[in-house]
């Protein structure tokens, strides 16, 4: 039983992790609380399935596709919605949550919500850890988890480009007074969320069926893990992913699994309620947030 | 809309506009029929309606029904946004003027003249209780809160099993003929209207405006700011809990769906493209989008798609909404006027 928990909570860490990777690295970098995330998630596993299924591309091929599509797709958004209504936070909020509304709902009037529409693992068959079976797909989500991690840390802190978001993001008017495009800094942190979410979105939907309702799943997933973790860091979001990963899997295995996704909204309210700064909050996140 | 290289657009105040500002607008009836005409007309409409019940049949009658219904949630909405918080779960107040009622009603048989008015100040009372802890988040955190705690009350009444569980309370006192009905929730919604523009002229109202253009300095000048959030969330509480324990009466019943997302979304949309910050703006938001949601029950579930689609174009398109645009072009008018070159 403990290792179980030990394990799948590890397991679902690391799920919780990936989703919401793309939706904090948007909101840190650009400030636009991207609503669509959960579109743009769910929507990149259907572009993979019509890239597999439909035309028969080989999953090598499908795969870094349907990423560079959810990429471009994110882009657009910025382009065509998003740029609009930049700095009015209450229509940026709309704004996003209509687009994501919008696909989500034109997915299911399209008709995919059978339960054919499911994506091939990477590696087939499982393994026995300390008796406990864990299928390969689970260990390559902890493992693509932990690269993207460990690669977004790096990519903030030593690409030249990183260093621009993350100015943009930190002062705005400072970094435009550098010469560093406002427009395009946060097109490209939108696009690159969205790469993020459509990898995750390949790696993860592999475990059960695409149904239109994760994506709004998804949605409160990310926004969970963003407030806990805060936006400072990468640390930040992966132990605000540990503790809900591990939270969830504990409610599931040894209360109703019926109230693990009630974890999700108790963790939000909590945290808000009690220390708005998320767990691991500077001044900055306060000042925003209070 | 380009303009033509070497203009600029300007606008100007009507001369009819311009009297009617002050005492001269009674000095003839073409002023006062400026004045009045619009909010006459918008009276008269509503009153009329009710009354057409053989022409539209009781279909529309129930769809005008829960217009209103939505009006007043997003006459709380904006309220709220006037004082500065979002709140993207006006289902909360909604519900808990539901359960409030139907409670009242089933366990004491508390007949409706009781049981509404006694559940819209619980109802109020109890959700200003429990957002009072979060009322010094801002912007998008407050909004997530309010996102938050309809679902989690709705989760815990499904797994407690209080208050009907997931069955809900059936069974209520029903309200007499929908014809009264309408009149009622109708003049509770004018009022409303009323009421809210009055509070904004008021100095009270004043320190609401100065919370949501800047806390802090409200902060300097020595109020507090939480105690004032908690009496907005109280007023804006009143109309929407009143909606809820209103249409659970009209309904007979009460359970989950009064949490339902619905409420929360339609009255944000009606606020956004009616035009926040007016009142009137959110009520006619709200007379657009609730029949347009009617009308596109043809498409099936393709309606989400195409009013999600629309509201994204109001959004992004008319950003100040149409109350706004419209009061513009009653009140002013627009002309080209060359831009003069600055001597070097």
């Amino acid at each position: 039983m403990t290792s179980s928990v030990l394990i799948f909570g590890l397991v679902n860490s690391a799920i919780l992790m990936l989703t919401a990777l793309g939706f904090s690295l948007i909101f840190g970098l650009s400030g636009v609380a991207n609503l669509a995330h959960g579109a743009i998630y769910l929507s990149s596993g259907y572009v993979a399935w019509i890239f597999l299924n439909s035309l028969g591309l080989p999953y090598f091929l499908a795969v870094p596709l349907t990423i560079v599509a959810a990429g471009l797709l994110g882009a657009a958004i910025y382009w065509l919605v998003i740029m609009r209504v930049r700095g009015l936070g209450l229509s940026e909020v709309i704004a996003t949550f209509a687009v994501g509304v919008a696909i989500l709902e034109f997915f299911r009037w399209m008709g995919f919500v059978t339960y054919e529409f499911n994506l091939p693992v990477l590696i087939k068959g499982s393994l026995d850890i300390s008796g406990v079976s864990v299928d390969y797909q689970r260990l390559v989500i902890v493992g693509v988890g932990i690269l993207m991690a460990a690669l977004l840390w790096l990519f903030a802190h030593h690409t030249k480009i990183g260093l621009a978001l993350r100015g943009m993001a930190q002062d705005e008017y400072t970094a435009l007074s550098l010469g560093i495009d406002s427009d395009w800094a946060a097109a490209l942190s939108m696009a690159l969320g969205s790469a993020i979410a459509a990898l995750a979105a390949v790696v993860t939907l592999p475990l059960g069926i695409i149904s239109i309702n994760l994506g709004y799943e998804v949605l409160i997933m990310a926004l969970a893990v963003t407030v806990l973790g805060g936006l400072e860091s990468i640390t930040g979001l992966v132990v605000g992913a540990l503790l809900l990963g591990f939270a969830r899997t504990v409610t599931g295995t040894y209360f109703d699994p019926k109230w693990m996704e009630v974890v999700y909204l108790i963790a939000l309210v909590l945290v808000l309620a009690v220390k708005p700064s998320g767990l691991f909050g500077k001044y900055k996140e306060l000042e925003e947030r209070v | 809309m380009r303009i033509q290289a070497g203009f600029r657009k300007e606008r100007i105040d009507r001369g009819i506009k311009a009297r009617t500002d002050d005492i001269f607008a009674i000095a003839s009836c073409r002023e006062i029929l400026y004045l009045v005409g619009p909010r006459f007309l918008l009276i008269a409409a509503l009153l009329i309606f009710p009354l057409l019940k053989s022409i539209t049949g009781i279909y529309w009658q129930n769809v005008l029904m829960i217009t209103a219904t939505i009006a007043l949630l997003a006459l709380s909405w904006d309220l709220l946004h006037s004082v500065g918080l979002v709140s993207l779960g006006q289902a909360l107040f909604f519900g808990a003027g539901a359960y409030a009622t139907g409670y009242l009603n089933s366990k004491f048989g508390w007949s409706p003249v009781l049981a509404i008015p006694a559940a819209t100040l619980l109802g109020a009372l109890f959700s200003t209780a429990l957002l009072y802890p979060v009322l010094r988040l801002r912007g998008i955190y407050f909004g997530l809160i309010t996102f938050a705690v309809p679902m989690l009350l709705m989760r815990i009444i499904e797994a407690t099993k209080i208050l009907g569980g997931t069955e809900g309370i059936s069974g209520l006192t029903p309200l007499p003929g929908i014809t009264i009905t309408l009149y009622i929730i109708i003049a509770v919604t004018l009022v409303c209207v009323y009421g809210y523009q009055r509070l904004f002229e008021t100095d009270y109202g004043l320190v609401f405006k100065a919370i949501r253009d800047n806390d802090r300095s409200v902060i300097a000048a020595g109020f507090n700011i939480q105690l004032f959030k908690a009496q907005a969330v109280f007023l804006a509480a009143l109309p929407a809990t009143f909606a809820g324990a209103f249409l659970t009466h009209h309904y007979q019943f009460v359970g989950l769906p009064a949490f339902a997302m619905d409420y929360s979304v339609l009255p944000m949309a009606s606020v956004i493209i009616g035009g926040p910050g007016s009142f009137i703006g959110a009520m006619l938001g709200a007379f657009i989008v609730v029949p347009l949601s009617e009308f596109l029950r043809t498409f099936g579930t393709l309606r989400i798609v195409i009013y999600s689609l629309v509201l994204l174009v109001f959004v992004v398109g008319l950003p100040q909404g149409l109350f706004h645009y419209l009061k513009r072009k009653y009140d002013q008018f627009e002309r080209l006027v060359p831009i003069e070159e600055v001597e070097k």
